[in-house]
């Protein structure tokens, strides 16, 4: 099973272990990632303005390069994930977006939604299936009480986004249950931690992060999971009044899995 | 200069793509709103004041830089009017003017610490300058 492989510019940095362990995963499950040549940042945010374009097209780039190869295009971050998600639906469904985007580009041939873009998290699901990844574990990581964190950007809108259910999700659940933890529900798992408005007015990170933490702390979670690097840093840098560990999913499917050999 | 001598409804309705006049003003993008404390103006205020062509008052507040692009008031909308895009094309139709940056570049280093990641730094300045 082989994906293009779209990491982005956190893993690169602040978020390593996030790819690390994803690449060492995959490469334990028989997933082959091959990472885009020369790929551009994405922008993180998708920009919802009907007339916005050049802004889109870093994620057309990367898009097209994946249809070149005629494979899907995998992405771990989960605003990455966001944007090229979105940008695709735009490219398939808008007329004047592709239009416009395909005059910038000049590809060799116009670009219009081809490719498919899927999240890690979708390819254990989809792909490689939680009985199969179940059967793969060889740490169970028995006892451990793990809250899944969704936050926004990979649930929201639901109609584009298609991840999950955007008011019951389940998936990491699943993913929890299939390495062998027991997952932690909670009421805020699926409410934002305040985002970029951080470096905006840190008071209202830190007043999201304190209520998700309550949340979760309160249902009995002794670890958060969550799949989007600035979630992690809203959630580790911004609490106030809990301190919860909170690790990337990654992280804990390598573990289970047995690749996790000392700092990625 | 004034912000606003340009910047009509139809601007507003161009840009975002989006229609006020579906919005029945049940308040429920309001009610899931994560940054509702921190606003002068609500969403479902922010869609019938768009409505009804008071953009310059939108424009001027600090409203627009308080949305944190979540999406749950766009989820939730049971009439899919998409609020946080005519927030979006409100604040750009600020920031797309020149001077107009709500943050720069030069602001970033005394924002940084050790662990703040560059999707924070990217998403913070796509939202808040041009």
């Amino acid at each position: 099973m082989k994906f293009s492989y779209y990491p982005g510019c956190t893993l690169k940095t602040k978020a390593k272990e996030l790819d690390a362990y994803g690449r060492l995963s995959a490469a334990k499950l028989g997933v082959e990632l091959e990472e885009i040549e020369n790929w551009q940042c994405c922008g993180a945010v998708y920009p919802q303005a009907e007339d916005e374009i050049a802004t889109k097209l870093s994620a057309v780039r990367a898009l097209d390069a994946a249809k070149q190869k005629n494979q899907e295009l995998l992405t771990l971050c989960s605003a990455c994930h966001h944007v090229l998600k979105r940008v695709n639906n735009d490219m398939a469904t808008s007329e004047y977006i592709r239009l416009r985007a395909n005059n910038y580009l000049k590809l060799d041939a116009p670009y219009a939604g081809e490719t498919h873009v899927i999240h890690y998290l979708e390819m254990l699901r989809d792909r490689v299936g939680f009985d199969n990844l179940k059967k793969a574990v060889v740490n169970p990581l028995k006892g451990r009480k793990i809250a899944a964190y969704y936050g926004c950007l990979l649930l929201r809108p639901s109609k584009v986004m298609a991840f999950d259910d955007p008011e019951n999700p389940t998936i990491i659940e699943d993913f929890i249950k299939a390495i062998g933890a027991m997952p932690v529900k909670y009421s805020l798992r699926n409410e934002c931690c305040g985002g970029y408005i951080a470096l905006e007015d840190r008071a209202a990170a830190q007043k999201r992060v304190d209520a998700i933490l309550e949340s979760a702390q309160s249902a009995g979670a002794e670890t958060i999971v969550t799949a989007c690097p600035l979630c992690m840093y809203n959630l580790d840098a911004n609490a106030t009044k809990h301190a919860v560990p909170v690790k990337y999913f990654t992280e804990l499917l390598a573990e289970a899995l047995g690749v996790k050999e000392g700092d990625a | 200069m004034s912000l606003t001598n340009e910047v009509t409804r139809e601007d507003i309705l161009r840009i975002s793509g989006v229609n006020p006049r579906k919005c029945m003003q049940c308040g429920k993008c309001s009610g899931t709103c994560p940054s509702y404390d921190e606003m002068e103006y609500h969403p479902h205020q922010f869609v019938a004041m768009v409505r009804k062509g008071q953009i310059e008052k939108l424009m001027a507040s600090k409203s627009i830089y308080r949305c944190l692009s979540c999406f749950a008031c766009v989820e939730r909308c049971p009439r899919n009017v998409e609020p946080a895009k005519l927030i979006e094309a409100v604040r750009l139709a600020v920031i797309r003017q020149q001077g107009q940056d709500h943050m720069t570049a030069g602001d970033i280093p005394e924002k940084l610490d050790e662990k703040l990641p560059q999707q924070a730094i990217v998403s913070a300045l796509r939202k808040y300058r041009k």
